[in-house]
C-alpha cells in the first residue's frame, strides 16, 4: 500500500522500467466541491445515531466524574484523594502527565510535519490538534485541585500579592505552570488560526440566520484573497517555528519535575527525550483511536486513507521503540552507576509489588508496537485499534511505575507506603476520559474536523503548474533519466 | 430601493482553474493595477508572484515579539528572584548567577509573546476581523471559499474602467464577470 510501482515509458531499446509513484493522498479523484461537501456535511446535516450513543455517555460520565468529583473534592479537602504521606503526588499527578503527554501528538503533527512538509499531515492535523486542545484541558484540571486549596490557584500566576511573597523561579514547578499555560494558549492559537478559513467556507454554506452569524464572527470575515493567504502562510509557518521547540520543551520542562529531584529512579538525564518520545508515541496512539472511529462513521475513507493510518503505526513503531530503548538504558545506566539506591529503585519497580505494572508498561509499549513490523498488521484496522488501545494504557502506566513506584520508596524507610487510589481519584480519572470524548464529539459536531483549505491543496491540479508540461520548451522530449538508460542498456 | 445609493466596488470574474488563474494574475499585473485580488479556496503557491506581492512582513513583528517576551520574562525573574524576594532554595545563588534557572521562563514566554505577535500582526496586515464586505454581496463569490477562482479589480484602481477592465477580464479567459455594487447608507 504504501507505493504502487507504475509502468513507465518504454525506451528506445524497449525495456519497461518501472518507477516508484507517490500514493495519493485523496482517493478517487474527488473534487473540491466533493471535498467541502463532505467535510462541511459533517457540520450540517443531523448526527448520526452513533454519535448520540457515544456522546450521552460521555457527557454524563464527564458531569459526575468531573463535576461531582470535583465538587466532592472541593466541599470535602484533597484528603479524600488517596495521596498517603509519601505517595503525595500518587494518582492526580500520574493522570496529569498521562494526559499532557496525549496532547503532544497534535502540535507534532501540525508544527513538525508541516516543517518537513510531510502533506499528509493535512488530513489528520486539525483533529490532533483539537485533541491537543481537550488533553491540556483534562490535564490542568489535576495540577489545579492538586494544589489543596484550589481558590488559591492563582498563587501559581507571577502577579503581586498582599503577602509580598513571590514565586520560586528556579523550581521546575513553577516552570511547568509557565510551560503549560504557554503550550495550550499557543495550541489554541494554532488550532483556531488553522480554522479560519474552513470557518469560512461553513459561513459561506450557511443559510441567513443565527449559524451563519456565529460561524461567520469566528470566520472573522476571510474572504481567501491572496494577498491574506500571502500573509496568513507566513503567520502558519511562523506558528510551527515557534510551536515545535515549544513542544519539545513542555514535556521536558514535566520531566524536569522529576528530573531534578534527588529521587533514586528520577534523577537521570534521559528524562527529557525519554518524556517526549512516550508523549509523541501516546498521542499518535490516542489520534488513531478516536480518528479511525470517526473516519468510519463520518465516510472519511478518501481523505483519513490506509496510507495515512500507514504512516502513522510507522510513527509509533518508530517512537515506540525509542521508548522501549529509553527503558532499557535506564536500567542499564542504574546497573552501570553502582549506586545501590539507583539498583534498588529499579529492582523494587520490576520485581516489587508493582510488578504488574512495570510488566504491563513494557508489554504495552514496548512489545506491542513492534508488530507494526508487518505491513499487513499496519493496514488491519482491529489489531491497529488494539495495539493503539495498549499503547493508551501502557503510557498510563508508565508514568504510574515512574511516580508511584518511586515515591512508595523514597530514602527513609520509615515513609513507605503502598499506594492504592481511592474512589474519588478513580472517580474523577474516569470523568476526565468522558470529558475528553465529550468535547471531541462536541467539535467533530460543530467545527470541520478536516483542514478543509489544506486538504485541496493536496490535489494535483491545485498546483498552478500542473498543465504546464505542453508549454515547456523540453516538451516531447524523451523523459526519461541519464542513469535509467545505463541500466536499460546494462539488460540487453 | 427609493433612497438607497450603490456605490461600484469592482469587477469580479471566475477562472476555471488554477492555473488559469495564475496565468491571468500575471496579465492583470503586467497591465499595471495594484487595487485587485485573486481569491482562492486554498493558497495558490507561486502566485504571489503572478500578482507581483512581496513577502510577507510578518516575521519582523515576530522577531520584535519575541524579544519583548524574552526581556519581559527576564524582568519578572530577575526582578522578582534578585530584587524583590532573593530566597535561597537548593543553595542557588540569588544574583546574576542565577540567570540558567530563569531559562525555561524565559524560553516559554518568548514564545507566548512571539505566537500573540502572530495572532494580532496577522490581523493588522490583513485588515480582519470586519464583519461585512462588498465582495460578499455577489451571488457567485461563496463560492471562493469552495470551488471557485476568482479575481477581483477593484474601481477604485487608478487603472479602472467600466468598458477596459470587463474587456480585459474576459479577454485573459473570465467567465461570469460581474459588477460588484455596495450599498451606500
Amino acid at each position: 500500500m504504501a507505493a504502487t510501482t507504475d509502468t513507465a515509458q518504454h525506451n528506445e531499446s524497449g525495456v519497461t522500467l518501472p518507477v516508484l509513484k507517490r500514493e495519493k493522498l485523496i482517493l478517487n479523484d474527488r473534487s473540491y466541491h466533493w471535498i467541502t461537501d463532505r467535510i462541511c456535511g459533517i457540520v450540517e446535516n443531523k448526527q448520526p445515531f452513533l454519535w448520540w450513543l457515544m456522546f450521552i455517555p460521555a457527557s454524563l460520565i464527564a458531569l459526575i466524574g468531573v463535576g461531582g468529583g470535583l465538587f466532592h473534592l472541593v466541599s470535602t479537602g484533597v484528603g479524600v484523594w488517596g495521596n498517603t504521606n509519601r505517595v503525595m503526588w500518587g494518582w492526580p499527578i500520574v493522570n496529569f502527565v498521562f494526559w499532557i503527554g496525549i496532547g503532544h501528538a497534535g502540535t507534532l503533527i501540525s508544527a513538525i510535519l508541516f516543517l518537513t512538509r510531510q502533506n499528509w499531515r493535512t488530513s489528520i492535523n486539525r483533529a490532533a490538534e483539537a485533541m491537543t486542545i481537550f488533553a491540556v484541558m483534562c490535564a490542568g484540571i489535576f495540577p489545579a485541585f492538586h494544589v489543596g486549596r484550589v481558590w488559591f490557584a492563582w498563587f501559581l500566576a507571577p502577579i503581586p500579592n498582599a503577602n509580598g511573597i513571590w514565586q520560586n523561579f528556579k523550581s521546575p514547578l513553577l516552570w511547568d505552570v509557565f510551560a503549560v499555560s504557554t503550550y495550550f494558549t499557543v495550541s489554541l492559537i494554532f488550532w483556531f488560526l488553522g480554522m479560519v478559513p474552513d470557518l469560512a467556507t461553513i459561513r459561506d454554506r450557511c443559510k441567513p440566520g443565527i449559524r451563519k452569524v456565529l460561524y461567520g464572527i469566528f470566520a472573522l470575515g476571510w474572504r481567501g484573497g491572496n494577498r491574506q493567504w500571502s500573509h496568513y502562510e507566513m503567520a502558519y509557518l511562523l506558528l510551527a517555528a515557534l510551536a515545535t521547540p515549544l513542544v519539545l520543551s513542555v514535556h521536558s520542562v514535566v520531566s524536569f519535575d522529576f528530573a531534578t529531584s534527588v529521587v533514586p529512579g528520577w534523577h537521570t538525564t534521559i528524562f527529557p527525550p525519554y518524556f517526549v518520545a512516550g508523549a509523541i508515541f501516546g498521542g499518535f496512539a490516542m489520534v488513531l483511536t478516536i480518528m479511525i472511529p470517526a473516519r468510519f462513521i463520518y465516510g472519511l475513507q478518501d481523505l483519513i486513507t490506509m496510507k495515512h493510518i500507514d504512516n502513522m503505526g510507522k510513527i509509533i513503531l518508530l517512537t515506540g521503540t525509542i521508548v522501549g530503548y529509553a527503558y532499557l538504558m535506564e536500567l542499564f545506566v542504574a546497573f552501570y552507576s553502582g549506586a545501590i539506591y539507583e539498583m534498588d529503585a529499579f529492582k523494587f519497580r520490576i520485581a516489587g509489588p508493582y510488578w504488574w505494572a512495570y510488566a504491563m508498561m513494557m508489554s504495552c509499549n514496548v512489545l506491542s508496537p513492534q508488530i507494526f513490523w508487518f505491513k499487513a498488521c499496519r493496514e488491519n484496522l482491529w489489531i491497529v485499534m488494539i495495539v493503539c488501545m495498549c499503547v493508551n494504557v501502557g503510557m498510563w502506566f508508565e508514568r504510574f511505575v515512574i511516580i508511584v513506584t518511586t515515591l512508595a520508596r523514597m530514602w527513609l524507610p520509615g515513609d513507605w507506603k503502598t499506594f492504592s487510589p481511592s474512589g474519588q481519584d478513580q472517580m474523577l480519572f474516569v470523568g476526565t476520559i468522558g470529558m475528553f470524548l465529550a468535547l471531541f464529539l462536541l467539535f467533530l459536531r460543530f467545527l470541520p474536523c478536516i483542514n478543509i483549505a489544506e486538504v485541496k491543496w493536496t490535489k494535483l491540479e491545485s498546483d498552478p503548474h500542473f498543465d504546464d508540461n505542453e508549454a515547456q520548451p523540453d516538451a516531447g522530449a524523451e523523459n526519461i533519466a541519464a542513469y535509467q538508460k545505463e541500466t536499460a542498456t546494462d539488460k540487453i | 430601493m427609493s433612497n438607497t445609493r450603490k456605490r461600484v466596488y469592482g469587477y469580479l470574474a471566475e477562472f476555471k482553474s488554477a492555473s488559469a488563474l495564475y496565468k491571468a494574475a500575471a496579465k492583470v499585473r503586467d497591465a499595471g493595477f495594484r487595487k485587485w485580488d485573486c481569491y482562492t479556496p486554498y493558497p495558490v503557491h507561486g502566485l504571489d508572484d503572478a500578482m507581483g506581492l512581496k513577502r510577507s512582513i510578518l516575521p519582523w513583528f515576530v522577531f520584535f515579539g519575541g524579544i519583548t517576551g524574552c526581556a519581559t520574562g527576564f524582568a519578572l525573574a530577575y526582578t522578582t528572584q534578585v530584587v524583590i524576594y532573593p530566597t535561597v532554595v537548593q543553595a542557588k545563588p540569588t544574583n546574576i548567577f542565577t540567570i540558567p534557572a530563569f531559562f525555561p521562563v524565559l524560553f516559554e514566554l518568548t514564545i507566548l509573546f512571539s505566537a500573540f505577535t502572530v495572532l494580532f500582526g496577522l490581523l493588522g496586515l490583513i485588515q480582519l476581523p470586519r464583519l461585512n464586505h462588498p465582495l460578499f454581496a455577489s451571488k457567485q463569490f461563496h463560492r471562493a471559499t469552495d470551488d471557485g477562482f476568482f479575481i477581483a479589480i477593484e474601481a477604485r484602481d487608478a487603472k479602472f474602467s467600466p468598458e477596459g477592465t470587463r474587456d480585459l477580464l474576459a479577454e485573459i479567459g473570465g467567465d461570469n464577470i460581474e459588477l460588484v455594487e455596495e450599498e451606500e447608507n
